[in-house]
């Protein structure tokens, strides 16, 4: 995207009669790619891309980050439909569990015999 | 499939005659076997359309496009590069990858007009792709089935290749030919000037001909309905109208008389080997 004009407003473009109308959105849409790798248990956020809608999202992905077989499952979701937290509210979100070690299971004997934990 | 006009397959205006061309009626450029011919006709479809492909790498409409058409190209300069040492084999020559890629002139290619030509706009370039690749996938296809295993080997690993370009073709064909009045009106346009350089693919040549009898190859015109079929049902879906047929056809791709920009792509290709012979990096 070129930031360099700023685009009319939609009022503007609305109603003013000589002010061009805006222009439709010349880039296409981010998604946010992630990958499952062929020993991965989850899939795991890759990264991003531009596609015109969700067939080619998938098939950019497979073209951008499963080029070295890094992959077997991908899933694609437009960035927009992500509701993330705000680093604004990191402090109210995940500062409070800083003090509740109680909620790690570490308090417990494990006996000698006990395997695979 | 249905028999209906074939847009493809049309003689009615053979504008240029096979007469013609000087040196067309040579059994092929090198004079060599005709299964070893028939192999590198594949071989320089594949390798030439991976040179114009790959001219889209920052021309395309978006970063994402420049990869998926550079990961085309890439799978099919692999399939020539699987091709042409096995065809030094055969032939006797002796000859490796590039040998074949880098040091023959134009009239050595056996590569037809259509992977040839300059790429045109990006729906020209989808049209040609939506054909090749419709083509690449029956004719890989049948050639799983060859006597030879080494053939048959690399049909198998392109097949799967060659149904991801005819799947991103033909995504994009639905696209721009049922998109905006602008882009279906391009996109029809595209398929028009096609048109001319798809019957070369349906030729039964000499070598194609010889290929086929001894089970190596496929006639190429046996795969002309299927591949006609595949791309119908794409511009069916797409709204476009395949047409018809064309007032003239290429042909001579398979004898090396080439098309005028071929000799610009060998020159662009070509240059650095040739300028450095045996240089390595």
């Amino acid at each position: 995207m070129s930031g360099a004009q700023t685009p009319p407003t939609e009022q503007a473009a609305g109603t003013a009669a000589d002010s061009p109308p805006v222009a439709p959105e010349r880039s296409w849409p981010l998604w946010e790619v992630f990958v499952r790798g062929k020993r991965g248990l989850s899939h795991v956020h890759a990264g991003s891309l531009h596609a015109p809608d969700a067939a080619f999202a998938l098939r950019n992905a497979r073209d951008v980050y499963t080029r070295r077989q890094e992959g077997v499952s991908i899933w694609v979701v437009r960035a927009d439909d992500i509701t993330a937290s705000s680093p604004d509210e990191k402090d109210s979100f995940f500062d409070p569990a800083a003090d509740k070690i109680y909620r790690h299971p570490t308090f417990y004997d494990v006996p000698d015999d006990v395997e695979y934990l | 499939m249905s028999s209906d006009v074939s847009p493809v397959n049309s003689t009615n205006a053979p504008a240029e005659s096979e007469e013609s061309l000087p040196g067309a009626a040579e059994n092929g450029p090198s004079g060599e076997l005709p299964e070893a011919a028939y192999l590198l006709g594949l071989a320089d479809d594949a390798m030439v359309y991976a040179q114009r492909l790959s001219e889209w790498m920052t021309n395309a409409p978006q970063i994402e496009e420049d990869m998926a058409l550079g990961n085309i190209a890439l799978d099919l300069l692999g399939q020539a590069r699987a091709l042409y040492p096995y065809i030094g084999s055969i032939d006797g020559t002796g000859r490796g990858e590039d040998d074949y890629a880098m040091l023959r002139d134009e009239r050595d290619w056996r590569n037809v007009h259509l992977v040839e030509q300059e790429r045109g706009d990006f729906a020209d370039e989808m049209a040609r792709l939506l054909w090749f690749s419709a083509y690449q996938v029956e004719l890989h296809t049948a050639l799983t089935g060859s006597s030879d295993d080494v053939v048959a080997g690399v049909a198998g690993k392109a097949l799967k290749e060659v149904r991801y370009h005819l799947d991103h073709a033909s995504l994009w064909v639905v696209r721009l030919g049922d998109g905006t009045e602008e882009s279906h009106r391009r996109m029809q346009a595209a398929l028009e000037r096609v048109l001319p350089h798809l019957a070369e693919l349906f030729d039964d040549d000499e070598a194609s001909v010889t290929a086929a009898g001894l089970g190596v190859g496929v006639l190429p015109s046996s795969l002309h309905d299927a591949v006609v079929g595949r791309v119908r049902r794409v511009t069916d879906e797409a709204t476009l109208t395949l047409p018809e047929a064309s007032s003239w056809r290429s042909r001579g791709g398979r004898a090396g008389i080439h098309s005028r920009p071929m000799g610009y792509l060998l020159a662009e290709m070509q240059h650095i080997a040739r300028s450095h012979p045996g240089a390595t990096w």
